[in-house]
């Protein structure tokens, strides 16, 4: 039996509708009991009795159409997000690539940024120095490292992104529908750098739309829909059974 | 392999407990200090190419509308007043620009906040030290109003200024975090926490000494938590002076503000994610 790494165990996830106080303070005082009740109930259930287990070494996908939870999912498996509801065991340190010009900031340039994003996902800065060269060159920036990342296009910033987690010696790597920016070349890059990850034994959640990418990495595959799970099992199965349903809708609907 | 449980049960200790043992080493605490504080340097460098001068002309301007308005006009009865107001007004510039900048802080790194998980609590800590350098870079324009008065710095700076800057470092932090935080619930506190500081400088001895103040409010103004600290500055600058309880009662404030800081923040930041 294989070491489940990351578990999942009846999870919930609501939202609260509030946020900020949209109102202000004023509107929150005057109507202070509405206020506070209407901070406890709303909320939005955005994933719904989730559990599954992703094994060490697994490549894992998550699709489902959008809103359906997917982000969410990646976002409690990084920490940066905690469920309402139930328990969360994730053994391993965590790189993800969460979103375009995650954990970067605006002002600095790619190679400052190299660092601050190695740092923030759990590097000492030696050994971030250590990996600068290759991510630089993985990267294909060119003269651009030196330009403040702002006025990267986003395929650019893509480019740097991923190729800072690729070098970051991940043991857990989360990548969300990143990989569908930026051009042919560097997409098959990345494909050849998660195959490369598979061959090591890196453990991979991956969301992605293309069914293609999907296919060609994981091992198994958990559709989501109305957010709750629909259907975890080996990929091809999964991948099947959606497009049979596309076609049963697409037909229906005709 | 540890095991990290995140239940409704234990809210707050989510996100922090579930770093891997690499991430929560000293080592990489200073590191993670270090990037994010030269990241604030860097930034604040890029937006205005005078960063360092503002530092030092924002409060020398100040003195002299002080002076203008409290010694050519009012006539107030004091020594070297120019040296005073300096004396206190270059700390007092350190404590209001983080206070002030921290309500933005988590705003302001909202693509880190967002989708990194390490602890947050480090990004106005990285705001207050980066204060505290351009404040500490600012001690030689003391030096040299001090010449100006034919006085002269002491050996007692030797203990006193770096004791001083770790209680003004504590009791900044613990402001920060607060203002920090609750913004992110309640965005008005931007808009009020301007008014906070300017309320909080006239009630501290800054301007004016501590023996004008009356007897019967003497008590009360010493509950604010910048009054033996501002004091002890501008004792220490003007004339060598370390006075023992000072020191004890600022760093105790400090720290009760510090916890203060740290309840807030731990109170509030497993949702940061969802709401900047
Ligand atoms: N910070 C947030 N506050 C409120 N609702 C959110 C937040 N983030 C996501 N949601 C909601 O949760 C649902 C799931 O979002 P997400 O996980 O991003 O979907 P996906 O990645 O599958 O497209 C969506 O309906 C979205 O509106
Ligand atoms: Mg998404």
């Amino acid at each position: 039996m294989r070491e489940p790494v990351i578990i999942f165990r009846n999870i919930h996830k609501s939202y609260p509708l509030y946020h900020h106080v949209t109102g202000g303070i004023k509107n929150f005082l005057f109507h202070f009991k509405k206020s506070v009740s209407g901070l406890q109930k709303r909320s939005y259930e955005s994933l719904r009795n989730i559990s599954f287990e992703v094994y060490a070494g697994e490549a894992f996908g998550i699709v489902g159409a959008n809103g359906a939870g997917k982000s969410t999912t990646l976002g409690l498996i990084a920490g940066v997000l905690k469920p309402t509801m139930g328990s969360i065991c994730v053994k391993g340190r965590v790189s993800s690539l969460l979103e375009l010009g995650a954990g970067f900031h605006p002002e600095l340039t790619g190679r400052e940024n190299i660092f601050l994003n190695g740092v923030l996902m759990g590097l000492g800065k030696r050994q971030v120095r250590g990996k600068l060269d290759q991510i630089i060159e993985f990267s294909e920036l060119g003269n651009f490292i030196d330009q403040p990342i702002r006025v990267y296009s986003s395929g650019m910033l893509a480019r740097l992104g991923f190729s800072v987690v690729a070098h970051l010696d991940p043991e857990i790597l989360l990548i969300d529908e990143i990989m569908a920016v930026g051009d042919i070349e560097f997409q098959k890059k990345c494909a050849g750098k998660m195959m490369e990850f598979k061959r090591k034994g890196v453990t991979m959640v991956f969301v992605s739309h293309s069914a293609g990418d999907i296919e060609r990495i994981c091992d198994r595959v958990m559709w989501i829909e109305d957010h709750t799970i629909k259907m975890l099992g080996p990929t091809g199965y999964v991948l099947d059974s959606m497009l049979n349903r596309k076609l049963a809708t697409s037909s229906g609907g005709l | 392999m540890r095991i990290y449980k995140r239940t409704e049960k234990r809210p707050d200790a989510a996100i922090m407990n579930r770093r891997p043992a690499t991430k929560t080493s000293m080592k990489y605490y200073a590191d993670l200090i270090f990037i994010l504080t030269q990241k604030e340097m860097k930034i604040r460098y890029k937006n205005s190419f005078l960063g360092y001068l503002w530092s030092i002309g924002n409060p020398l301007a100040f003195a002299f509308v002080y002076f203008v308005a409290f010694k050519v006009v009012m006539k107030i009865q004091m020594e070297d007043y120019v040296l005073f107001l300096i004396a206190g007004l270059f700390p007092w510039q350190w404590f209001s620009n983080s206070v002030n900048a921290s309500t933005g802080i988590f705003i302001g790194n909202a693509s880190i906040i967002k989708k990194v998980s390490f602890p947050r609590n480090i990004v106005p800590l990285a705001l207050v030290l980066q204060d505290m350098i351009h404040f500490a870079l600012s001690i030689p324009v003391i030096v040299f109003f001090l010449f100006v008065f034919h006085k002269s710095p002491s050996w007692s700076w030797v203990p006193g200024i770096p004791i001083l800057l770790l209680i003004q470092l504590l009791v900044t932090y613990g402001f920060a975090l607060i203002m920090s935080s609750v913004n992110l619930f309640f965005r008005d506190i931007e808009r009020l926490v301007s008014i906070f500081l300017a309320l909080l400088f006239y009630f501290t001895p800054i301007i004016y000494s501590e023996s004008m103040i009356p007897a019967r409010y003497g008590r009360l103004m010493k509950l604010n938590p910048l009054y033996y600290l501002m004091v002890s500055w501008r004792e220490l600058f003007m004339s060598g002076r370390l006075e023992m309880s000072s020191l004890l009662l600022s760093a105790s404030q400090a720290l009760v503000f510090l916890a203060i800081g740290f309840l807030v923040y731990k109170k509030l930041s497993w949702r940061f994610a969802e709401v900047v």
